[in-house]
This record gives structure tokens, sequence and C-alpha cells, in this order.
């Protein structure tokens, strides 16, 4: 759970959520924003992830 | 729902007490207006969330303005309002730093403030009726 991968998963559920409420009022709307986001967080996360691994800083 | 907003601003109510309601406790200000789904929810992920923090041995900023991004951090937790205070007063709030999940907390605390920012700015609007 305490995993850097874990908790960028628990990050970006709060995130999503409150955005999703935040910026749209049908709940249908809502659970797609909120897809669509919690999915785009996480890929963003590990595609950023594995692009700096090479980095040797 | 955009009836429901019109009735409580036309019933006198400020929209700067909304705003000062929905800053105290996270998604007060929606359920005052009658939002009770996007209130609760406020309420829960940005509560949750701010507790993550502090299980995550996250800590809350004290506002030093010779360090400008500490002060930064400060008002950004500070968004949070009565969790906020209670965790001071209870003494949870300094966390951890030798913690291993020191940073991931504080970067819960201080989203979780921001993202209060944010719904009390929602709140207000939806008091003045723009929503």
């Amino acid at each position: 759970m305490t995993t850097h991968l874990g908790l960028m998963i628990v990050f970006a559920l709060f995130v999503s959520v409150v955005f999703a409420v935040l910026m749209r009022d049908d709940l249908r709307d809502q659970l797609r924003l909120f897809g669509r986001l919690f999915a785009g967080f996480v890929a963003g996360g590990i595609a950023i992830g594995w692009l700096l691994y090479p980095l040797p800083f | 729902m955009r009836e429901k907003a019109a009735d409580r601003a036309q019933s006198g109510v400020s929209p700067y007490l909304v705003g000062v309601m929905a800053w105290v406790v996270p998604g007060l200000g929606h359920l005052w207006l009658g939002r009770r789904q996007k209130g609760l929810i406020f309420l829960v992920a940005l509560v949750g969330m701010f507790a993550c923090g502090l299980w995550l041995r996250g800590r809350i900023f004290p506002f030093q303005l010779a360090e400008p991004l500490v002060a930064l951090m400060a008002f950004a937790d500070l968004g949070m309002g009565l969790p906020y205070l209670i965790a001071k007063t209870l003494g949870v709030a300094g966390g951890e730093v030798v913690a291993i999940t020191y940073d991931y907390g504080n970067a819960f605390i201080i989203v979780a403030g921001l993202l209060n920012m944010l719904v009390v700015l929602d709140a207000f609007d939806i008091a003045l009726g723009r929503k």
C-alpha cells in the first residue's frame, strides 16, 4: 500500500473524484470524467516514470 | 439544481457565508446549498485525503515568510479549515521527516487544501447563482 505506485494510485483516485464531481453535475458525466482522469493520471504517471528511468539523477 | 441555488441566493444567505462554511468544513457549502451528493463526496474525499496525508507522516507547514516555498505550502495546508485546526490542536501535524512516506504525506495534505479552495470557489459561485 505504501509503495510509490500504490500511493500514486490512491492520490489519483482522490484527485479524480474531486475534479469529476466539481466539473460535472450529472452522475453519468461525473463517472465518465472520473474514469478518464483516473486512467490519465495513472497511465501518465507510469509513462513519465518510464521516460525518467534512464536518467542518471 | 439551478432553482435550488437561486432559491438559496434569494433567501438572503450571503455567498461569503457559504464560502466560509465551505472552507471550515469541506463540502458544507454544497450541502447548505442543497447539493447533497457533491457535498458528501467532497467531505469524504477531502477529509480522507487529508487524513491519509497525516497517516503517511506528512507535516502541516508553519508560516515562515523567510522561506517562501514553506510559506506557500503552509497557505495550501490552511485550505482545509477545521480538519487543519483539529490536526494542529491534537498535535498530529508535526510530521516525521525521516519517515519514508513523509513527502507523499505532504503532497496529500497540500493538495487536499488546494482542492478545498477550488470547492470553496465553486460553492461561492453557486451561491451567487452563476452555476
